[in-house]
């Protein structure tokens, strides 16, 4: 190369320590990009892991989705179950025995099975429950078929099981909930285009039973979504008014310290102390009602009330000074200050903290627990005192079923439960865009 | 210190033996100074010299900061500013503020004229409202600038409008008194030569305290200057006199460019 300017060098110290600074290079260089691929080995890692527990998750729970159905031909006797001018007598149709009508169609479909222990078998592919689904049917409808009429009704578990797969036909038959006979009449029934599987709504439109083909998730969402109510109604005033107290009115001192700190303390107590606490305090030194919705809210809103006023503080004290100065210049009050400036423009922080709190507390269960929201309860509630469960002690209740069926509905329950979460966890987002100001 | 008062002036404010402390640091020594009625007093010195913490003892904004404690007195008429019995609500009422930074809420520009008389319940119909946010705006000189877009987003305005709608927003209370703390340190020259025309202007009507780092606005804005130095009140008169005939050394020093 032919430079015609003669560039000056730098010195030989300058030099050397240029040197110095160029050997070490490699060694920082190679230290970025070993740190760079932890952090990507960390992150797929999480993923993958998510991923397994949702593969998991749906392919255990998919199948509920449906129900299996058997077709049974019979006649409704009408005289029994009408008043005079053709209405249907509730009485008369709550006392008749429809279990028994159902049966006995069902059985007259196999004439050469006779004896009684084949009999009783042959009944066990049907539903324990399919007499009642068939009174809310008819009562549904208003009127009683003429005739012989063709109905669907559900199946029993088991059959919902193997028509699902999910009961292995090579098992040694003593170890199989059904026997080799039942399966051969199942079977019979399949090929005559008698047994079907249809959508299953009963899993959304009712509550808990004993009969996983009569278990819905109705109940157990009212009652979280009940409870949750009380929660954001209990927690949310109370945990912004005492954010705003603790950095707007608070003398600083001992006391506001000994405040903030357990504050942060109560953030870190295993909520199942909050269930002991609501156990001992709202159930017994207040009397108040057992499962009730309103209790497990106000147990949950002690639980979430740190979390609110730690995120309030936070998006309290992102709003700059320079408009809280503005405010106060103007000759407003500490209070208006905070109400007509600050708080607004927390808003965004204070909602995603609350509703990050109250998914929090959607997903408890141990609190739950302690104030006996666990128990099995077939009602859908009315009302806040009204005995309910709640969605995640709903799923823990089914995991610990005995039967396979629950199995696969309490893995569909977590599908119901994860998308609640996952929309409010997307509301956050959305909501905090959208009410995000900028200056 | 001497301090020579044109006696064509009354007084509008009488501060004694100031002292301010954050913490165990002391941020002001024994200022005393008497503040002229209509007219612009200069508050000028290096930074760190206690200037700003001095104004914002005049409108009790150091009441925020939970480590200052002041001492002294500062009357306004038969007001004491400094007692407990002022409530600081009513005494900023009477004294506005502006800032460093222009700090315009972030609502309409309607909006942040109109908090404070709402606030006071000074307005008792949308109509007087109305009439009051215009006539702030107008004494601010940006009545002809946003009369058609009262609705927008103030932090939309530019730097120098955002400062001067500060200024309405300050003056709608209907204060007698405006404190200014470096209100041009953020402006570029051509805002600020607006802002500093409208001091002038608005010096007919109120007594107006500007802390300010150039000395050239001082000299340009001001009647009265007072320099400070390392909390304490160094040298005060009349701004002519300040500037040609400095009577301290430190401050002939800072004038001339030599510190600071």
């Amino acid at each position: 190369m032919n430079n015609p300017i003669e560039m000056i060098q730098p010195d030989a110290e300058t030099q050397a320590r240029f040197e110095k600074i160029a050997q070490g290079l490699k060694k920082r260089h190679a230290a970025s990009r070993r740190l760079k691929t932890y952090g990507i080995m960390a992150i797929v890692t999480a993923i993958s892991f998510l991923a397994i527990l949702l593969t998991t998750i749906i392919s255990n729970g998919y199948t509920a989705i449906q129900q299996t159905e058997l077709q049974i031909t019979l006649t409704i006797p009408a005289e029994k179950l009408q008043y005079d001018d053709g209405a249907i007598d509730p009485v008369k149709a709550r006392n008749f025995n429809w279990n028994g009508l159902i049966k006995k169609a069902f059985l007259a479909e196999f004439p050469d099975v006779t004896a009684m222990l084949d009999q009783r078998a042959l009944g066990e592919i049907l539903s324990k429950n399919a007499g009642y689904d068939l009174r809310r049917l008819i009562e549904a409808k208003g009127s009683i078929p003429v005739g012989e009429t063709k109905v669907w009704i559900k199946t029993s578990d088991d059959v919902d099981m193997l028509m699902k797969g999910r009961l292995d036909r090579n098992l040694d038959e003593a170890q199989r909930r059904l026997s080799n006979q039942q399966i051969g009449w199942i079977d019979s029934l399949v090929a005559d285009d008698r047994i079907r599987l249809v959508f299953n709504d009963t899993f959304f439109t009712a509550a808990d039973s004993r009969e996983p083909e009569s278990a819905g998730v109705l109940g157990a969402t009212v009652g979280s979504v009940m409870a949750l109510f009380v929660t954001v109604l209990l927690a949310l005033p109370v945990a912004v008014m005492a954010a705003v107290y603790l950095e707007y009115f608070a003398p600083p001192g001992r006391v506001t310290d000994f405040i903030e700190v357990n504050i942060n303390n109560l953030a870190a107590v295993p909520s199942i102390v909050f269930g002991l606490l609501g156990l001992a305090v709202f159930l017994g030194f207040f009397g108040m009602p057992r499962s009730a919705p309103l209790v497990g809210g106000m147990v949950l809103a002690l639980m979430t009330l740190p979390t609110i006023i730690i995120a309030t503080r936070a998006s309290i004290r992102a709003v700059p000074t320079s408009i809280r100065d503005a405010a106060l210049g103007l000759g407003a009050s500490r209070m208006q200050a905070a109400i007509d400036h600050i708080l607004p423009l927390a808003a965004p922080g204070i909602l995603t903290g609350t509703i990050i709190g109250i998914a929090q507390a959607l997903g408890e269960t141990a609190p739950l627990i302690m104030i006996g929201m666990v128990a099995f309860i077939v009602d859908v509630p009315a009302t806040l005192t009204d005995p309910a469960t709640a969605l995640p002690v709903q799923i823990y209740i089914w995991s610990d079923s005995a039967e396979r069926a629950f199995y696969e509905r309490s893995s569909l329950a977590i599908m119901v439960l994860l998308t609640f979460l996952i929309t409010m966890n997307i509301s956050a987002v959305l909501l905090r865009r959208k009410f995000e100001k900028k200056w | 210190m001497d301090t020579v008062v044109d006696m064509a002036k009354a007084i509008k404010i009488q501060a004694k033996d100031v002292n301010v402390f954050y913490g165990e640091k002391q941020a002001l020594n024994n200022v005393s100074i008497d503040i002229e009625d209509r007219s612009v007093t200069a508050f000028i010195g290096p930074s760190g010299c206690g200037k700003s913490t001095f104004l914002r003892c005049f409108n009790r904004m150091n009441d925020v900061i939970p480590s200052c404690r002041v001492e002294g007195s500062i009357m306004m008429g038969d007001v004491d500013v400094n007692s407990l019995q002022t409530d600081p609500v009513l005494l900023r009422a009477r004294i506005g503020m502006v800032f460093q930074k222009p700090n315009p809420f972030p609502k309409t520009i309607f909006e942040n004229v109109a908090y404070g008389p709402r606030i006071h319940g000074l307005a008792q119909s949308k109509t007087e409202l109305d009439d009051m946010v215009e006539d702030s705006l107008k004494k601010a000189g940006l009545w002809g600038e946003v009369a058609d877009r009262l609705a927008d987003q103030a932090t939309g305005l530019s730097g120098g409008q955002q400062q001067r709608l500060c200024i309405a927003r300050a003056i709608a209370v209907g204060p007698d008194v405006l404190l200014m703390d470096e209100p041009c340190s953020a402006l570029d020259p051509i805002a600020t030569s607006v802002i500093e025309e409208l001091i002038s202007e608005l010096q007919q009507r109120f007594t107006i305290l500007i802390v300010t780092h150039s000395m050239q606005q001082a000299a340009r804005v001001s009647q009265k200057t007072a320099y400070f130095h390392l909390g304490t009140l160094v040298e005060y008169g009349d701004t002519k006199d300040v500037f040609t005939l400095p009577k301290n050394e430190q401050t002939e020093a800072y004038i001339s460019g030599k510190i600071g």
